[in-house]
């Protein structure tokens, strides 16, 4: 079971909310099946991002994969370290992995998402296809 | 989707699967920087099984090789294997193959996606001829070992003496206690060889192959296998080489013989190769991160002169490397060339293929 403590997308991102911000990030699945990652592309700081619309991407070296936000937000700060070493992404997708932190705009869309066993539900629903 | 005779190892390995021109085979077992790794310092193991094999013999058989491809049978001795191509009339590229000469029959190896044009091509071509096609697909497996420490593992498995056996030599003979054939062929720019089977004896002998090679070799999928084959510089089906692209343009005219005699698209062939051609294939190595791939419009001072055929994130260089098909005017100089990457323009440079080559001579080795 993955952390209940944040909410998902079916694309496989995450956004976890402390106090007026917020993070997100990808899932330990989404992170698995890219694998071999060589570039991450995130907007940069002051941007206004739409909820379910692109906000960036990451390249493997055999696919390139948009990023999907999963709350409409203003980019507060940019994971520097993680744009540093995709490898954290590996190692822990949930906490050191986080790609930006965000200002919610519009808080009641987090009760759209799925809960950690919303997600659980619909990998497996992807996996048997 | 097809499955080879490996399938159920691939998935007790824990193997990714993808559909690869109908086939369902493994892309990686565990990440293609890892198996790339392996070939290139070690070994790497691959199964072959989608490829296609075609036996041909009979009265007339030479005789049908000779007119179907570009190559010349004449100049490949016995026990000897060349790169050829089948062309359509035009000169475009129907697949690329390798011939070899068994002296009782010649071996054709043809891409997995193209083997049935291929046995249609050569059907059209025997009309009136007295000879046998044998497509053994189904029937003869093929797993490759590649990599600097493959022929200490392969000797493991044969009598055959391989340090007789030079680069782009066959030889028949027991592999285990069955006969078979092997090869010092491969695609990935290292030593290696290529060992073909019954199908039932396949398994068997893809499990031995990790018994005796150990910590030493690695199962391969298809990612490694293109990382691996892009930085050597060897075409792929599809992207270098098409029904639309000639083997001028390609720069694959070490596979072709234009004296010799005739075959489909050979008087094409002679023309353009007189006239020069219009674009033609060269190296590049992007700046940045992003990763050059198939249909990326290849610019100059801002102008569209060519696209990307194959784009990879080149594990042993570190860097992104692709092969294109450029206006032949715009390589005057290597100067003001990009990549368009998804809207935006990353600097590349102009290199020779291939960009790596074992004895260090390759164009991003130095």
């Amino acid at each position: 079971m993955r952390p209940d403590d944040r909410k998902y997308l079916k694309s496989h991102e995450w956004v976890k909310v402390d106090g007026d911000v917020a993070y997100v990030g990808i899932t330990d699945y989404a992170v698995s099946h890219l694998s071999d990652l060589v570039f991450l592309d995130l907007p940069d700081v002051g941007t206004d991002l739409m909820a379910n619309e692109p906000f960036g991407e990451i390249e493997s070296v055999k696919a390139v994969s948009d990023l999907y936000c999963p709350v409409t937000a203003e980019v507060l700060e940019q994971n520097e370290e993680l744009l540093g070493d995709l490898g954290i992404l590996g190692k822990d997708p949930f906490e050191k992995g986080w790609m930006l932190k965000v200002r919610l705009q519009k808080p009641n869309e987090l009760n759209d998402l799925l809960d950690a066993a919303g997600y659980e539900k619909a990998i497996q629903e992807d996996e048997s296809h | 989707m097809k499955q080879t005779t490996l399938h159920a190892r691939h998935v007790a390995l824990g193997a990714r699967m993808i559909d690869f021109g109908g086939w369902d085979m493994p892309v990686t077992y565990s990440d293609i920087a890892t198996e790339h790794a392996a070939v290139r310092q070690s070994a790497g193991l691959f199964d072959l099984g989608h490829m296609g094999r075609i036996a041909i013999s009979g009265p007339d058989g030479r005789t049908l090789v000779q007119k179907s491809q570009t190559n010349d049978l004449e100049r490949i001795p016995e026990g000897q294997i060349r790169y050829a191509l089948l062309l359509a009339d035009d000169g475009g590229v129907i697949d690329d193959i390798l011939v070899h000469n068994r002296g009782h029959d010649v071996y054709l190896v043809v891409n997995a996606s193209n083997r049935e044009v291929v046995l249609a091509h050569l059907a059209e071509l025997a009309r009136g001829l007295q000879v046998t096609i044998d497509d053994q697909s189904e029937r003869i497996g093929m797993i490759a070992v590649q990599g600097p420490r493959s022929p200490e593992i392969v000797q493991q498995l044969t009598a055959i003496d391989l340090s007789e056996l030079g680069y782009y030599r066959l030889a028949e003979g027991l592999i285990g206690d069955i006969e078979g054939m092997i090869t010092r062929t491969g695609y990935t720019g290292e030593d290696g060889f290529e060992l073909y089977l019954p199908v039932d004896a396949i398994g068997p002998l893809w499990d031995r192959v990790i018994e005796i090679g150990g910590d030493l070799v690695r199962p391969c999928g298809l990612g490694a296998r293109d990382t691996l084959r892009l930085e050597a510089g060897m075409p792929l089906y599809g992207h270098e080489i098409d029904r639309g692209i000639n083997p001028v343009e390609a720069g694959l005219m070490f596979g072709v013989r234009l004296k010799k005699p005739d075959y489909p698209g050979r008087t094409v062939l002679e023309k353009v190769k007189a006239e020069g051609p219009a674009r033609q294939m060269t190296g590049l190595v992007v700046e940045g991160r992003r990763i050059p791939r198939q249909g990326y419009a290849v610019l100059k001072n801002g102008n569209p002169v060519g696209a990307v055929c194959s784009g990879t994130w080149s594990p042993t260089f570190e860097k992104g490397i692709a092969t294109a098909l450029v206006a032949s005017g715009a390589l005057a100089d290597h100067d003001g060339f990009e990549i368009d990457i998804r809207g935006k323009r990353a600097p590349a440079r102009v290199v020779a293929i291939p960009f790596y080559k074992r004895d260090g001579s390759g164009s991003l080795n130095v």
